[in-house]
């Protein structure tokens, strides 16, 4: 937590001002109580005063009181604003860093947290971070200020009358704690419960023609009932432990307010005195229960500060390796083999080299590697063995900014923005319009864009959900093409469009940029067939290349494939 | 003290009114049986309050017993003090019993409630949740359905409490010295104004907040969930530039609303020391002074400042709780809208199962869109004999799954009629024209059970050798042998690793297992590799064996054997016959197939 914490540093002047502000307040509502006292004791039954002083002191009596509640109106208020903004900076800071930190990560630190991990540490942990600071400096100051600012008063007032009032501050403290830790299992179980019944709701609503077909709504009813019985009864149970610190601290505190009074008595304290006991008992009190719900908000927000700091702590330094050696040609892989989890290989000993402004295409099942060699190519992993060489350099010797400006790529099941397509196609590099136009065309996405409303600047939903599966393909690989890149990197991006709309997708890229290396994947004969290299992978090998009519001879799987999709 | 933000439809205050009585209406049906109970609960909370109440009034009297030059009636406060105990004691008692009483009822209020929601869910039309984010329905349920469970736990319970709380104390108040009541005429309509002054403030300001967080967690996850390309055009920190703009706006509103939100309680605080103050002036002048004929007593000026606490302090719990009330309402107003959608429509009268289907479709002159005036089938009409294969091929939106969910009543046609073996399908009941079909779709379902179960859903009779049957014949019998716990696998959450291809096998062998007369194959195929494709293949010409069945493909490959193939463009037929007799035509069909081995 210290490492958060430190985000602090920077507005410790405001944090400073606000607490200060926050004593001030504080003290100021512990002496009405002492007031309140005063009067009685001190004013109205000093026999020392005749009747007109006594009314004369009271008034000036009641006239500090309301000072007093002057100050800590304002104390309080000015030291929340400054609360305010120290902690709304640094949650600030915070996210910021946290967000480049996380922009820059390798794809394999980003494999080891999560995407969604990622996201959570950005969102949720980041608010419940921003929680704590933001709690802890305006109620938990002030909580523990108010006990102990009490018990000091208290004690300078009456020891006897303070020790009862200590010894029952413990004992509510304990009762909260119990209950408190008591509960904590119990409400995860409830959150277990309500998550499975969330997503057994999920599942029927997507299942809904399933059930429908085989007529299970019963079924389902009664399953679903279970659930709900089951989340009742745990409900309750959490329930039933919370109901029990509130009625139970009443009661200890209710209990020493009687102790106060005998023990007052057997003392021969003075009515006032006991009176201004009672007031300090119910400040304490309040304080207390706030204490305990700051608990919870800390105990949360370090967990969620840990979570942050996990990844701030990951280090993102490039690291380029200077590399003598060199090729021929645009790409070439030699004896490359890779592994995600060190567990068996994604890609074994991969050995080939295209030359510029050729075509490779790549087909083979799913997870047979395809999609790994374009990760590796690009440098998103780095290979176990053997050396990836584009435009003859090792690909470990460049920045990653200078290697991957030679790209463009449409990865599987790539991402659009919402955001307009113009926008989505650009994608934040300030390309010309006649450069977007170009891509746009060429990509056969000028038809559809232009019926859209407000064509390019037609602004696209939450993952593209306005728009069907084969006009974001050719959104994205507009964006590939807009850079006018040397080399084209295509995965899986046209399994969307039906055959007529690729092959015209086809010959316009031929036409159009016919100076880029192309790496095609795909898992369409039709896609690759006029590649200069085809590679057939399977389980991470390489076990044909060459080109159409070749591996029609040698490679027996290629010809399964082709046999499959176009019965020749 | 944060007020509370509710988030109110728009709409017209005369429709509110109505929704509220609605939603109270039925609320209220819910809470009915509930009512001796509730009646108990009541009953204890008065007494338990009554008792907090009279401590004071006690505390009080034993103060004034205390006289410090001695001679204090030591006997007096005794029996006070042994009073005041068994007081406090038996009111948290009676404050526990409600508490756990209000969490019964409202837990027994929302299990029932989720369970008719649900079965209700059952009931609708297809068309209810295609037109419908799942989220949206899954937010009434536990959301909406929670909101309105914890306020009638902890708000009825407090507002039930702070109004004898109020009350009784008033009361004590004006017993002990009337005319110090008057104090609180000054402070509580202030303390009341104040907090509408700053609720009515802060509340656009909350509802910015929220927005404006919202919008920066939808962009932190856009953009995560995009690294890898935002990486490959290297505009990380053009993206982080953008983010930086989302959060300093986030940042910007939260602070404004924090700002003000944070006054409240201070403001609040404030009030009350007022009112103290006053009390305590006005009862030191009456103690040394008796006035209007009342003396005051220390012990009096001491339950009096008791009583004004727990007088001032649940006025302002009642008036934060409103606000939570409002969205308590606002929720139960989408729970029982829900409730009150309109179910499937009934079978008509006289509707008859549909008994030993044959398998002969005939589908006459068919008419349907989705919305009025945009027709997706126009005049559609389409005749098959039982065991035929009929494929249906076309341009996504070309109208093919339409056929499937009226051939499935999942949606009605607004005109024509479909016929099964001659008799019109509005004559039969909807369940047993369900029964008739089995359907295998791109989107496989299975849902959090064992494999086996997944398996037997259509077919909760199926032994286990039936399963493994359908199993070896849709050629996932080996895969399932080699999972951890075979049949009794877990399905869940990604525990097992299972690939697009195998669900799908899954899928198969769950139809096979109903033995339907009938077919239905949504672009089963189109989202696996050629090889899963002809396993799945395989496995599919043994399912379709002696079946009528209606095939949807995206690849032309899978659809060259069938009977028949209608092609569609626009909600129209333009094209259908045989592989070869399309081929020789050479029309839309031959044009679509040629695509494919076009080259550049």
């Amino acid at each position: 937590m210290t490492k958060t914490l430190r985000y602090l540093k920077p507005y410790s002047g405001t944090v400073i001002a606000g607490l200060v502000l926050k004593l001030v307040g504080s003290v100021a509502e512990l002496f009405l109580p002492v007031l309140l006292g005063d009067i009685i004791d001190k004013v109205a039954d000093n026999p020392a005063y005749t009747y007109d002083q006594k009314v004369k002191y009271s008034l000036i009596m009641g006239g500090l009181m309301l000072l007093c509640a002057a100050a800590a109106l304002l104390g309080n208020i000015f030291a929340n604003r400054l609360t305010v903004k120290s902690s709304g900076r640094m949650t600030h800071d915070i996210r910021y860093d946290l967000f480049s930190k996380t922009s820059y990560l390798s794809s394999r630190k980003t494999d080891k947290f999560g995407v969604p991990s990622l996201i959570s540490r950005l969102t949720s942990d980041s608010y419940y971070v921003n929680q704590m600071v933001a709690r802890t400096l305006r109620l938990g100051v002030r909580a523990p200020i108010l006990i102990l600012g009490g018990l000091c008063l208290a004690f300078s007032q009456d020891v006897m009358l303070a020790l009862v009032l200590l010894a029952c501050l413990p004992v509510v403290g304990v009762i909260i704690f119990i209950v408190t830790k008591k509960s904590i299992p119990v409400y995860m179980g409830v959150q277990q419960k309500q998550d499975a019944m969330v997503r057994r709701m999920q599942e029927n609503v997507t299942g809904v023609r399933v059930i429908k077909a085989l007529s299970r709504g019963e079924y389902e009813t009664e399953r679903f009932d279970e659930l709900t019985r089951d989340l009742a009864a745990t409900e309750f149970r959490a329930n039933r432990i919370m109901s029990l610190s509130n009625p139970l601290a009443t009661l200890v505190l209710n209990l020493g307010l009687v102790a106060l009074i005998i023990v007052g008595a057997a003392a021969g304290d003075t009515p006032g005195t006991v009176l201004e006991f009672l007031q300090f008992f119910v400040i304490i009190l309040n304080a207390m229960i706030a204490l305990s719900k700051i608990f919870v908000v800390i105990s949360r927000g370090s967990a969620s500060a840990a979570r942050i700091e996990e990844v701030l702590s990951e280090d993102v330094g490039e690291n380029i390796v200077p590399c003598r050696e060199s090729a021929d040609g645009a790409i070439e892989f030699r004896n490359v083999s890779f592994s995600y989890n060190g567990v068996g290989n994604n890609v074994k000993n991969v050995t080939f080299s295209l030359g510029k402004g050729q075509t490779l295409g790549i087909i083979g099942s799913t997870g047979s590697g395809k999609s790994t060699l374009i990760n590796l190519l690009m440098r998103f992993y780095d290979a176990d063995e053997g050396e990836i060489f584009v435009d003859g350099r090792n690909v470990k010797s460049y920045p990653a900014a200078e290697l991957r400006r030679k790209f463009g790529a449409v990865f599987q099941n790539d991402f659009l923005m919402a955001a307009s397509v113009k926008d989505n196609v650009d994608y934040g590099r300030g390309l010309s319009k006649e450069a977007i136009d170009r891509a746009v065309d060429c990509a056969q996405a000028r038809e559809f864009v232009d019926g859209l409303e407000g064509g390019l600047s037609y602004n696209l939903a939450q993952k593209a959900n306005n728009l069907s599966g084969g006009q974001k393909q050719r959104i994205l690989i507009a964006r590939a093409l807009a850079g006018d890149p040397p080399i084209l990197i295509l995965d899986d991006s046209s399994s969307a469009l039906d055959y007529a709309t690729d092959a015209a997708f086809r010959k316009a890229l031929a036409a159009e940029y016919p100076s880029a290396t192309k790496v095609i994947v795909a898992q369409r004969i039709s896609s690759i067939k006029n590649a200069d290299l085809i590679l057939v992978m399977e389980d991470g090998e390489v076990i044909g290349a060459g080109r159409h009519e070749e591996l029609l001879n040698a490679c027996g799987e290629y010809r399964l494939i082709c046999s499959a999709q176009m019965g020749v | 003290m944060q007020p509370r933000i509710n988030i109110n439809d728009k709409r017209s205050p005369e429709r509110g009114k109505v929704d509220r009585k609605f939603a109270l209406g039925n609320l209220f049906r819910y809470l009915k049986p509930y009512v001796p109970v509730l009646a108990l609960i009541f009953l204890a909370n008065v007494s338990g309050t009554v008792s907090n109440l009279v401590g004071p009034w006690l505390c009080g009297l034993a103060i004034d017993k205390i006289s410090p030059g001695g001679g204090t009636d030591f006997r007096a406060i005794g029996y006070y003090a042994a009073l005041l105990v068994a007081l406090y004691i038996v009111s948290a008692l009676l404050e526990y019993l409600s508490a756990v009483g209000m969490a019964y009822v409202s837990r027994g209020t929302v299990r029932k409630m989720r369970r008719d929601v649900f079965a209700h869910l059952t009931t609708l039309p297809v068309s209810y949740f295609d037109a419908r984010q799942t989220g949206d329905i899954i937010s009434v349920m536990s959301y909406d359905i929670d909101t309105v469970g914890e306020s009638l736990a902890n708000d009825v319970i407090i507002v039930l409490k702070s109004v004898v709380m109020i009350v009784g104390s008033l009361v004590m108040m004006l017993v002990i010295a009337a005319p110090l009541v008057l104090v609180f005429a000054v402070t509580v309509p202030l303390s009341v104004l104040m907090t509408k002054l700053i609720v009515s403030r802060v509340q656009p300001l909350f509802r910015k907040r929220s927005k404006k967080l919202g919008e920066l967690n939808g962009f932190v996850e856009e953009m995560i969930t995009g690294q890898k390309t935002t990486r490959a055009y290297n505009c990380e920190e053009k993206f982080i530039a953008d983010f930086e703009v989302k959060n300093e706006e986030a940042i910007e509103a939260y602070s404004r609303a924090e700002y003000f939100g944070t006054i409240s309680g201070p403001c609040v605080n404030f009030v009350n020391n007022l009112s103290l103050t006053f009390v305590s002036v006005c009862g030191a002048l009456l103690y040394m002074h008796p006035m209007w004929g009342i003396t005051m007593t220390a012990g009096q000026i001491s339950s009096f400042v008791l009583y004004s606490r727990k007088f001032s302090g649940p006025i302002n719990e009642i008036a934060n709780i409103l606000g939570e009330f409002q969205s308590a309402i606002a929720a139960a107003e989408r729970v029982f809208r829900i409730m009150d959608e309109p179910p499937e429509p009934v079978d008509g009268e006289g509707a008859v199962p549909l008994g030993d289907v044959r398998g002969d479709v005939e589908i006459k002159n068919l008419n349907f869109g989705y919305e009025a005036g945009k027709p997706v089938l126009k005049d559609f009409s389409l005749s098959v004999e039982s065991g035929k294969v009929i494929a249906i091929v076309g341009h996504t939106g070309a109208g093919k799954t339409t056929i499937i969910n009226l051939l499935m009543r999942f949606y009605d046609p607004a005109g024509g009629s479909i016929e099964i073996d001659g008799k019109d399908v509005e004559e039969l009941t909807r369940t047993s024209v369900r029964r008739a079909f089995t359907m295998v779709l791109q989107d496989t379902w299975l849902f959090a059970g064992t494999v086996y179960e997944n398996i037997a859903y259509g077919n909760m009779n199926a032994t286990r050798e039936d399963v493994e049957r359908v199993c070896k014949a849709a050629k996932i019998h080996s895969f399932i042998s080699r999972l951890p716990k075979g049949y009794d696998t877990e399905l869940s959450d990604n525990a097992v690793n299972i690939s697009k291809g195998q669900k799908q096998l899954l899928t198969i062998a769950r139809a096979m297992l109903l033995d339907s007369p009938m077919l239905i194959l949504d672009e089963a195929t189109s989202n696996v590799d050629t090889r899963t494709e002809q396993i799945i293949q395989e496995a599919m010409k043994n399912l379709m064996k002696g079946r009528t069945c209606f095939v949807i493909a995206h690849r032309l490959s899978t659809v060259k054997n069938a009977d028949k193939i209608l092609v569609m463009r626009d909600g129209d037929i333009v094209e259908q016959g045989t592989h070869e007799s399309l081929m020789a035509a050479g029309g839309y069909y031959s044009e679509l197939y040629y695509s494919q081995f076009e080259s550049a």
